[in-house]
């Protein structure tokens, strides 16, 4: 199994979350769900890899960007995948 | 013990010493998240493969209380399963299984698959796991295996010990 290059961390029926899988889906991005509690608290490994305990945050390796809040993610992934992106 | 028999399970064709352990995908929970992993992916090395009754069972928590107090998992990648969800075994490893991960199959189809399933009487719906231990070297093949066949039934940790040490050795 290839591992895909974004992991996408979420939060179950988070909308944010899944605003940014609209946008994973959009531009056929292959990605990986990992996901984490609904207590903040709970959230370390979050924490972790983005320095905020929030959900959706996204590691792209192709990229080496990892971001949180959702609508800096999908503009992110538009800019990047996107027409016109690279 | 008790002076009366306990409930025999019926014969099951699981899966046995020297099969290759059949592959599946399943959450995989560890203490901070869980996520979509092949048990072939998964395997790198000597693995204890644990399938028990739901979190929350006494079974259950019997076996984990073995896997710490015999350090298994300093030994082996231990890997427990059972049809408990993804937030049932974050509960159950903060308290137990200190470097274990749970493989979450609420539909039982791995259970089935590997022989181990048990329709537990007055729960309608929902099929079980028998207490199942299956030892894997680096390639998936399975090296030794326990399956309950009574109801309750724990396994020989001293068995277990030995295989462990056999296969690490």
């Amino acid at each position: 199994m290839t591992e895909p290059q974004i992991t996408l961390y979420r939060l179950q029926a988070c909308p944010y979350c899944e605003r940014v899988v609209r946008t994973l889906n959009r531009f056929g991005l292959e990605y990986q769900s990992r996901y984490v509690e609904p207590m903040h608290s709970e959230r370390n490994v979050v924490k972790r890899v983005s320095g905020a305990r929030s959900v959706p945050a996204i590691v792209d390796r192709k990229t080496g960007v990892t971001m949180s809040e959702s609508a800096n993610i999908v503009e992110y992934l538009e800019g990047t995948y996107g027409e016109g992106g690279a | 013990m008790v002076d009366f028999d306990v409930v025999s399970l019926p014969e099951t064709d699981h899966v046995a010493e020297g099969d290759t352990a059949p592959d599946f995908t399943r959450p995989l929970v560890n203490p901070e998240y869980w996520e979509d992993r092949a048990l072939s992916d998964v395997v790198d090395g000597p693995t204890l493969l644990v399938f028990h009754p739901m979190d929350g069972t006494f079974q259950g928590t019997y076996l984990y209380n073995t896997i710490d107090d015999h350090g298994w998992s300093d030994d082996v990648d231990v890997l427990g399963l059972s049809i408990s969800s993804p937030y049932a075994h974050k509960r159950l490893l903060a308290d137990r299984g200190d470097g274990v991960r749970i493989f979450s199959d609420p539909g039982a189809g791995v259970i089935e698959e590997y022989g181990v399933a048990h329709d537990i009487d007055g729960m309608t719906g929902i099929t079980e796991s028998r207490p199942a231990v299956f030892l894997l070297d680096g390639d998936c093949t399975v090296e030794y295996v326990w399956v309950a066949s009574e109801h309750p039934e724990f396994p020989d940790a001293e068995a277990i010990d030995d295989a462990v040490d056999h296969l690490v050795d």
